[in-house]
């Protein structure tokens, strides 16, 4: 940790600059608006979508199958990071908490992210098919939220919506190769979609929230449509199948979790929580 | 559908009270950290300058959600007024326009290049975007170092989020490209 002093007169490489006494902030956030509790809920949901997903991909670095993939990846978990934080900064404002307080300090049953985000990355058909399911269902989700009635979620739906889009791309090449790749790739692709199509299901389920949020969220359900035209064409020229099977019962939005949530939990929230406060 | 080019206005919103403009021209001789070639200006990352009589409001948007060298444009913004004799600066971050890489100048484009680092080519809404086709409309991108259009794309995602790798088959060098955004 950088004491106050030592910032007084620092050399940023960009010439001499004197920082004044004043304290910054530590970092910076958009939004000054306060989120009623409905709308604080529904931040919070998306936001956890994308914290936990973003905190699975970021596994990947230093572990992906060639070095741009673990450019790539951290890219992608960097995206989700910078959304997570714009929202659960959002959904803090209704209670007074700070997105770290929500990130670090809620347990399980707290966390109010879709199943499909917590799947572990299992191998790297695993995370590709996890993460053309998501950005997909992501993409079609901020594009329409961009017309919400709520200034702070649409503009953070404006942003994302962009960025997503790569994300979605890049989750497109990856299918298309896997499936069309060696008979081992493919096998795994094939494996892949179907351990992951089970929590398909529940990112299309509309909450009763959604009843007072009218204009200002998007219904799940109203995006299932959209997502399968989407879809479709990829499938068609992997020659893959949708797969067919059990459907999880799901209730993420409810706090319901797999076993995989607590323990990714536990590893992201160790540090702060033996070090109450501390600061890099 | 014809796509015109940004207004500059939009692109970079210079305040046109005198006392706002004078604190403007010293937040946008800022850098970005990643890329010191462009200023925060020529990125269009600076969204407004507004002296006060009880000090000076800045408003910065980040290229991407998740860019860490926001933080440390934000101090810079903050040291800078300061050292300049400004007090009670406050610097937010706006989300809302959408930063898109049509509001890089032209001046920034020609710096970017001359670094090393391709500028972004074409339009943000010539981005082939809805249902995700497998094929997808790419733009040549010229290698910054000898200029041919003989390249091609290694990798998405590069190393920042902004940038894209790519490798030049004339001269067989790798580059960054600043993607469409």
């Amino acid at each position: 940790m950088i004491s106050e002093a030592d910032e007084a007169t620092h050399d940023d490489g960009h010439g001499h600059v004197e920082v004044d006494a004043t304290v910054l902030p530590d970092e910076l956030i958009a939004s000054a608006s306060v989120a009623s509790d409905d709308v604080a809920e529904y931040a919070l949901w998306l936001g956890d979508d994308s914290l936990v997903l973003s905190q699975r991909l970021g596994a990947w670095i230093a572990r992906a199958p060639e070095l741009e993939e673990d450019v790539a990846l951290g890219n992608i978990a960097l995206d989700l990071i910078g959304h997570a934080r714009s929202l659960l900064h959002y959904a803090g404002s209704a209670s007074g908490k700070s997105e770290d307080d929500l990130a670090y300090w809620r347990d399980e049953p707290e966390w109010r992210s879709l199943q499909i985000v917590e799947q572990p990355n299992g191998d790297f058909a695993h995370t590709i098919a996890r993460q053309f399911i998501v950005s997909h269902f992501l993409f079609e989700l901020y594009t329409r939220l961009r017309d919400s009635t709520d200034a702070t979620l649409a503009a953070v739906a404006d942003k994302a919506a962009k960025e997503v889009d790569y994300h979605r791309d890049h989750s497109v090449q990856w299918v298309l190769r896997l499936a069309l790749g060696t008979d081992e790739s493919r096998r795994r692709m094939i494996t892949a979609f179907s351990d992951m199509w089970p929590y398909v299901d529940e990112m299309f389920r509309d909450e009763p929230l959604l009843d007072r949020l009218e204009g200002v969220a998007v219904r799940p359900s109203s995006l299932r449509a959209v997502f399968d035209g989407a879809i479709a064409p990829v499938f068609t020229e992997a020659d893959l199948e949708e797969p067919r099977g059990f459907i999880a019962s799901g209730g993420g939005r409810r706090g319901v979790h797999s076993e995989h949530l607590g323990l990714l939990l536990a590893e992201m929230q160790v540090l702060t929580r033996a070090h109450p406060g501390a600061k890099w | 559908m014809v796509t015109s080019p940004t207004p500059a206005s939009m692109a970079r919103p210079r305040p046109v009270d005198a006392e706002s403009l004078r604190a403007w021209l010293v937040a946008a001789t800022v850098v970005d950290p990643e890329i010191p070639v462009l200023t925060i200006e020529d990125l269009g990352v600076l969204r407004s300058v507004n002296v006060t009589p009880t000090g000076v409001d800045v408003a910065l948007t980040p290229t991407y959600s998740g860019c860490p060298a926001l933080d440390a444009m934000r101090d810079d913004v903050h040291a800078v007024l300061t050292s300049a004799g400004y007090t009670n600066v406050t610097v937010r971050l706006e989300l809302s326009p959408a930063w898109t890489t049509d509001w890089m100048s032209e001046e920034g484009k020609r710096k970017l290049t001359e670094y090393g680092i391709a500028a972004p080519t074409g339009h943000a809404a010539a981005r082939p975007s809805g249902p995700a086709g497998p094929v997808r409309l790419q733009l040549a991108v010229k290698c910054p170092r000898c200029n041919s259009l003989n390249t091609r794309e290694l990798a998405h995602f590069g190393s920042t989020s902004c940038k894209s790798l790519y490798e030049c088959k004339a001269c067989l060098e790798p580059f960054d490209y600043f993607k469409v955004l």
